[in-house]
């Protein structure tokens, strides 16, 4: 769990940086340029793999410890409380299976259409080379208002998990010291929002640059 | 002070139980064990069946009082068991519920009562010492640097109450175990069986039936005796350590 999460982190940061050239003003050169060197660099491919594996083994392990863990607690308090544990923590596997359903929705509309619907993604030339217009592609969908909305709610709901998630990673694997815990806490806090309004800045702002 | 209760009744394991509520006197300088007290001459007065609960040293160091009180074992004050919760930490007029400790590996024996005998597998299978036979060592026979000690010490002050399987959501003893490893494993004397013993109490915690732990922290905030998580973290971590040093195959 702790090591396919981190794993999973590590991608996002990489993810939101190349996705970044979304914004330049270029009308999507940088951005098709990117997505021409992550479709044909074997290395990523390689890396892409491991990827796909790993959601499905942190999503499969969540899943089947979440009901392990609900079995072994039995019958709930009739009187809850929220005093002594963060909303985060206590629904890691509802934003899980919610972040689980976005990332389908999200390659359902783009990696699928880009990889096995080349027909409806049409070309562009750069410097008198032919490449896929994924920027064109991108924008159509971001100028959406529900595919808008459900990647705000899909982003924020990364960012709750990742709330709790990126400091669990850490005391799951031993890591708990007086000197660098607080450091790492801060670290995920931080981090946390900065995917989140990075994520939900670019829909936000293709949105409302072509409205 | 005028209460109401709303007191978890179950009469053995079998048994569904609900709630039955009591309108109760109660002076502020009583403790909550005191105040169930009260609660239970009523009854005896009565000639109805009381209220059962755990209790013995009523002074925060046997660990026998387990109740959850508003949805919080031991109640709301942070530190503190709930022998040692005074009535003043609630209003006049307040309803209060109280529930039994909830997890599978801790069966409901009757009302409030708990059958915590899971713990003491988990003591069972690491928790003891090798010691030379013979005469007695001298005290100061065997340097301990302070902050070692300190730090076992604070582990060591765990009353094996289970608060923390109480509270944790997942009903895991992690809290529990990693306290004992730790203040076995900090001093020199429990060293030697250290990477037989995480391994040995960690299965047995498994095998006992309690939850995995997801890092909720509820464990920490509950236990009467302030016991931190960095002692599961540092129990993760002589974990992967023995499994790796381990022989077995
Ligand atoms: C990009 C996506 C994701 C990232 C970056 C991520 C990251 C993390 C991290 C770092 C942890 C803490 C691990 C630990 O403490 O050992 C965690 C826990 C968890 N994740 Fe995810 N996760 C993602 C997607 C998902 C998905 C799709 C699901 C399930 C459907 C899921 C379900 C869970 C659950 C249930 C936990 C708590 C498990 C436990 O420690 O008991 N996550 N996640
Ligand atoms: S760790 Fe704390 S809550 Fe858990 S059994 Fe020990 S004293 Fe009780
Ligand atoms: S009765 Fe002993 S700790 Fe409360």
């Amino acid at each position: 769990m702790s090591l396919t999460g981190l794993f999973l982190i590590s991608f996002l940061l990489i993810h939101l940086l190349g996705n970044l050239a979304l914004l330049k003003p270029d009308g999507g050169v940088a951005f098709n340029l990117y997505t021409e060197f992550m479709s044909n660099n074997p290395l990523i491919q390689l890396v892409s793999k491991l990827l796909y594996f790993s959601i499905l083994l942190h999503a499969i392990q969540g899943i089947i410890i979440y009901f392990s863990n609900r079995s072994a607690k039995g019958q709930r308090y009739a009187v809850k409380t929220s005093k002594n544990t963060s909303f985060a923590s206590r629904n890691m596997a509802l934003l899980g299976t919610l972040i689980l359903a976005f990332i389908f929705l999200h390659m359902g509309d783009f990696w699928y259409n880009l990889k096995f619907n080349p027909e409806s993604i049409p070309m562009v030339t750069i410097d008198g080379v032919q490449y896929k217009d994924a920027y064109h592609k991108v924008v159509t969908s971001f100028s959406n208002p529900l595919i808008v909305g459900a990647y705000l709610i899909g982003v924020l709901t990364l960012g709750l998990h990742l709330w709790h998630g990126f400091q669990s990673a850490f005391q799951t694997l031993g890591l708990n010291h007086s000197k660098y815990t607080p450091i790492i806490q801060s670290t995920g806090r931080i981090f946390s929002v900065l995917i989140t309004i990075g994520f939900a800045m670019i829909p936000a702002i293709i949105f409302f640059k072509n409205m | 002070m005028k209460l109401k209760l709303k007191v978890w009744r179950q009469k053995n394991a079998k048994d569904k139980g609900q709630f039955e509520l009591f309108d109760i006197e109660a002076s502020e300088h009583m403790s909550f064990l005191e105040m169930m007290d009260v609660l239970n001459e009523q009854l005896i007065e009565k000639k109805k069946e009381p209220v059962a609960f755990e209790h013995d040293c009523r002074e925060g160091i046997c660990g026998a009082c387990s109740m959850v009180i508003n949805g919080q074992p031991h109640g709301p004050q942070q530190g503190t068991t709930t022998c040692q919760l005074h009535m003043r930490h609630f209003k006049d007029g307040d309803t209060i519920a109280v529930e039994p400790w909830r997890a599978k590996a801790f069966p409901i024996i009757k009302d409030l009562v708990v059958d915590r005998s899971a713990f003491d597998h988990i003591i069972q299978a690491g928790g003891f010492v090798s010691v030379n036979t013979g005469q007695a060592q001298d005290g100061n026979a065997i340097p301990i640097e302070k902050t070692q000690a300190s730090k076992a010490f604070d582990a060591a002050a765990c009353i094996g109450c289970g608060a923390c399987v109480a509270a944790c959501p997942n009903a895991s003893a992690m809290l529990f175990t990693a306290a004992k490893i730790a203040h076995l494993g900090l001093m020199p004397q429990g060293k030697i069986e250290e990477n037989q013993r995480v391994l040995s109490m960690v299965k047995k915690m498994d095998d006992e039936g309690f939850g995995k732990c997801s890092n909720t922290g509820a464990c920490e905030v509950e236990c009467p005796k302030e016991i931190s998580i960095a002692n599961i973290a540092r129990m993760n971590r002589k974990y992967m350590a023995a499994t790796l040093a381990s022989d077995k195959k």
